[in-house]
């Protein structure tokens, strides 16, 4: 007897939904082994890891906190990555979100207006675009790829920011300090839970999760999208246009990662400093992947992922693990849900070996 | 290579299949297959699509495992395990489907098939050989994903013929070739069975199958349904055995031709790949009502042809592609639908459908525009329905709407297409291969079906290597060679051998387009 992998007619919508619990229990295993291989007590540090992070209501507030640019920028990403085209450079579109958006905060520095606000929303997307608009004119006029173009784009954005708060934006007040003045109430998104960190840039996220999933599953544009990305014969046939869907999925990545940039500038961060992201933008690639491109996989992942980032500082200062351990548990959840995911298009079956063995193999030799 | 000659029962069978079973999780391919095939026979495998041909022969050449069953090989028990043990063993196949690599050239592809490291320029040599013996010319040089289908299925044959195999499994493999090559194939093969070597031959082409075979088993829902001695038997008995009733014969009454719907008012279009086709000077026009054929060997021209027509390449000009009275030439596809257009390609999956999409979603792929899209949101259980009435009226066997493209078979999936297609009620209806790879069933429905479009007025142009095909639906035949266009014939006035003719580019007022004879025709 043995077992093989067998191909099933059509994939199972069931194994779908359960292969990322797979993946968790997988990843929970073999965390444990790792820990004790580690000389710790595998319990305690599961709790470090896992509980502590979240053990009151600040710890869930910041949880969600850090899943808001997570899941923004993955929806978004996920809209181009469904067609094939590849933006690894969110995190430039965030930068560029974040100085628009300054921009506007710091242009109407002591106003009281309450159109600020939804002006920075506007000014990130706007920012976000603009940034993903050179990947996307450079693919479709000069065939030049998009994936190294928007990355090193990333790096030109970096600059572009540390000169801002460098030279023109500095704050006179700031000691010298490369960073921008402090944003008024009115450039800051009002808090959602009091004496918490999470404002009602999660809300937006979570407006923008839904929209994804509307744009993305049940709109037609949504669906030409996905036929360039599975087909391309099949969408020329189709007169589906090609260079439309680069747009497209250029610019809502951009537009989405953005928004997640203004939301930490008028966050947490509350003013421009030369490094307005850790990486938020490289992460939600992971997170896109994770929750298979779809808005409310992309959601759970992103809640995931950011307990893997709180989980990671937990443990650097309870365990004193060094912080790779973050890393590493990301790594290993990707590893089980992709090797998790096989039985979404394959099922397993006991072979039972063929009569008369014995002479067969006689015959045979 | 065996010097016994097939004689009577005394011989041990080259190959003998006994009890073969294998279950695919929705459908039984095979159930409790027998047969036996002796040194130089050529055994016919008759059967629809989904009969369980292919699997069969795929167990033999190893590429599937049977569930329950033994495989006799020349007397003693054997599990061919992979392939490569099929060939070390002496078998040899042709597939349906081709397995060439499309970045690699034919000599490297051959290459790969062959143990041990070939040195190219020999091999290259070789084939040149084996290819002129045969009647199968293609240059060793040239990169796969630069030939036609046609000349794929060439690449794959001589593959086979150059290991000089005891067992030749060919799955459809005349389908693409001009009927010279045919009869110059059937010369190989028969030259192959004199030598002792075992031909397994599938093939929908019942009058084929009578000329060349003599012996058949005939399959039918992956059960044996009876043997049969081809030469004794006719194409309309042989074709009652295969699908359990007699064969429908599509009714063509005369045409009611009306107004120009599709014209081509002296196309140019010079092809960006260096082994493609220039279309030079091609005039034609299909009025509704009309079905006009064009015949020719694959790699003359027609991919180029089509896509023109298409808009999937505009061309640079308006004027030369004419639908419904619109100057056309510079439309991309999508505008040239919104004229009443409809193309059926000659790829299926991955062109026609997208291979991981459900039936639904490829329905709304070109029939988006019948109202199923509203204020940009997609109407799923519209198009569901669509799908579901196109699966009905098409016959398409599958497991329902939502089943992905890629687990239909060949012939059900092109049901599915040209019912698409034609369920969009178009006004000019291109059709590439309508039936190729198609069973004699299915054949026969789709061409009924393209038919009854004409009687509806409909304008049709349908693009087959097939010439009985071309004769039984077309009213008018025209022909394709080296990048130009003949003038139209009724079909009428014209024969076989006249078109064959046609094919090698010599035609009235060709000029010099005999110049460009293929050297196909010459073999014959």
């Amino acid at each position: 007897m043995r077992l093989k992998l067998e191909s099933r007619a059509e994939p199972s919508r069931l194994m779908g939904y359960l292969s990322p619990l797979f993946a968790a229990v997988l990843t929970v295993i073999a965390g444990f082994i790792l820990f004790s291989a580690l000389g710790k007590n595998p319990l305690q540090a599961f709790y470090t890891f896992f509980i502590y992070p979240v053990r009151d209501l600040n710890g869930f507030a910041e949880l969600l906190l850090k899943a808001s640019p997570l899941m923004l920028i993955a929806v978004g990403l996920a809209c181009g990555y469904r067609a094939n085209v590849w933006n690894i450079g969110a995190e430039g579109q965030l930068v560029l979100g974040a100085i628009f958006a300054g921009g506007v905060a710091l242009y109407f520095h002591g106003s009281e207006s309450s159109l600020i606000l939804p002006l920075m929303v506007v000014a990130g997307a706007i920012g976000g675009i603009l940034w993903a608009a050179i990947p996307a004119l450079l693919r479709t006029r000069f065939n030049a790829n998009e994936i190294l173009v928007s990355l090193m784009l990333v790096y030109v954005a970096n600059f572009l920011l540390s000169w801002l708060v460098h030279e023109p934006w500095r704050d006179p007040e700031g000691f010298n300090f490369p960073q921008s003045k402090q944003f008024t109430e009115a450039a800051l998104y009002p808090p959602l839970i009091p004496g918490t960190r999470l404002n009602v840039g999660f809300l937006i996220s979570l407006a923008v999760v839904g929209a994804g999933y509307v744009f993305l599953n049940r709109s037609f544009l949504g669906f030409q999208m996905r036929v360039a990305g599975l087909a391309d014969a099949a969408a020329r046939y189709a007169g589906f246009n090609a260079n439309r869907m680069i747009w497209l999925g250029l610019l809502l990545g951009g537009a989405a990662a953005g928004i997640a940039g203004m939301g930490e500038v008028a966050g947490p961060i509350g003013q421009l400093l030369p490094s307005v992201s850790p990486g938020y933008g490289f992460a939600a690639i992971i997170v896109a992947f994770v929750g298979r491109l779809h808005p409310f996989g992309i959601l759970l992942a992103s809640l995931l992922m950011s307990l893997l980032y709180l989980g990671g500082e937990a443990a650097q200062m309870g365990l004193q693990l060094p912080s790779a351990m973050t890393g590493l548990f990301q790594g290993m959840l990707l590893f089980f849900l992709l090797g998790s995911d096989v039985f979404i298009n394959y099922r397993v079956k006991v072979v039972h070996p063929p009569k008369a063995p014995a002479q067969l193999a006689e015959a045979a030799a | 290579m065996s010097s016994q000659a097939p004689k009577a029962s005394a011989v041990t069978p080259r190959i003998e299949l006994r009890g073969i079973t294998k279950i695919y999780p929705a459908v039984v391919a095979n159930k409790d297959v027998s047969l036996t095939a002796l040194p130089g026979e050529i055994h016919a495998v008759l059967g629809e699509n989904g009969a369980g041909k292919s699997t069969l022969m795929k167990i033999i050449y190893g590429v599937v495992k049977p569930d329950a069953g033994e495989v006799l090989w020349e007397g003693k028990r054997v599990t061919v395990t992979n392939p490569a043990h099929a060939r070390d063993l002496g078998i040899g196949m042709v597939f349906q489907h081709f397995s060439l690599f499309d970045t690699l050239t034919v000599v490297e592809n051959v290459a790969l098939a062959l143990p041990g490291k070939p040195e190219l320029g020999e091999l290259g040599r070789r084939i040149t050989e084996v290819s002129e013996r045969y009647g199968l010319p293609v240059d060793p040089r040239r990169l796969v994903h630069s030939l036609s289908v046609g000349e794929r299925q060439r690449v794959e044959i001589i593959r086979c013929l150059l290991v000089n195999p005891k067992l030749l499994i060919m799955d459809e493999p005349t389908s693409v070739l001009t009927p010279q090559a045919v009869r110059k194939l059937f010369e190989t093969l028969r030259q192959l069975s004199a030598e002792g070597c075992t031909i397994l031959y599938i093939s929908h082409k019942l009058d084929e199958i009578q000329e060349l075979c003599n012996n058949a088993t005939v399959l039918r829902g992956g059960e044996v349904t009876g043997h049969c001695d081809p030469r004794q038997e006719t194409p309309k008995s042989m074709a009652r055995m295969m699908i359990g009733k007699d064969l429908p014969h599509p009714q063509h009454g005369a045409p009611k031709t009306g107004e120009p719907r599709l014209v081509l008012a002296g196309l140019n279009r010079e092809s960006p790949d260096p082994f493609g086709m220039d279309l030079k000077d091609m005039h034609l026009t299909v009025h509704s009502g009309e079905i006009v054929g064009i015949a020719g060997v694959s790699g003359n021209g027609q991919q180029e042809l089509l896509v023109s027509i298409s808009g999937e390449e505009p061309i640079s000009e308006k004027h030369p592609v004419i639908i419904c009275g619109a100057e056309a030439g510079r439309m991309n596809p999508a505008a040239r639908r919104e004229l009443g257009l409809c193309f059926v390609p000659e790829e299926r999956l991955g062109r026609g459908a997208v291979p991981r999409m459900s039936l639904s979603d490829n329905a709304l792929l070109t029939a988006h525009r019948g109202g199923f899209v509203k204020s940009g949101l997609i109407k799923f259980s519209e198009i569901a329905a669509f799908a579901t009435s196109c699966i009905k009226d098409f016959n398409v066997k599958c497991g329902g709407a939502q089943s992905e493209a890629k687990s239909l078979s060949g012939g059900n999936l092109q049901k599915f297409i040209v019912g698409r297609e034609i369920m969009q009620k178009p006004k000019v209806l291109v059709v590439a291969q309508p039936t190729w790879g198609v069973d004699v069933g299915a054949a026969a429905f789709i061409r009924q079906k393209i038919i009854d479009l004409r009687n509806e007025g409909v304008a049709i142009l349908v693009l087959s290597e097939e010439l009985d095909e071309l004769f039984e639906v077309s009213d008018r035949l025209a022909v394709i060679a080296k990048g130009r266009l003949s003038p139209t014939k009724p079909i009428k006035e014209t024969n076989v051998e006249e078109i064959g003719v046609w094919m090698s580019g010599m035609w009235p007022d060709g000029g010099d387009a005999t110049h460009f004879a293929p050297s196909t025709a010459q073999g014959g």
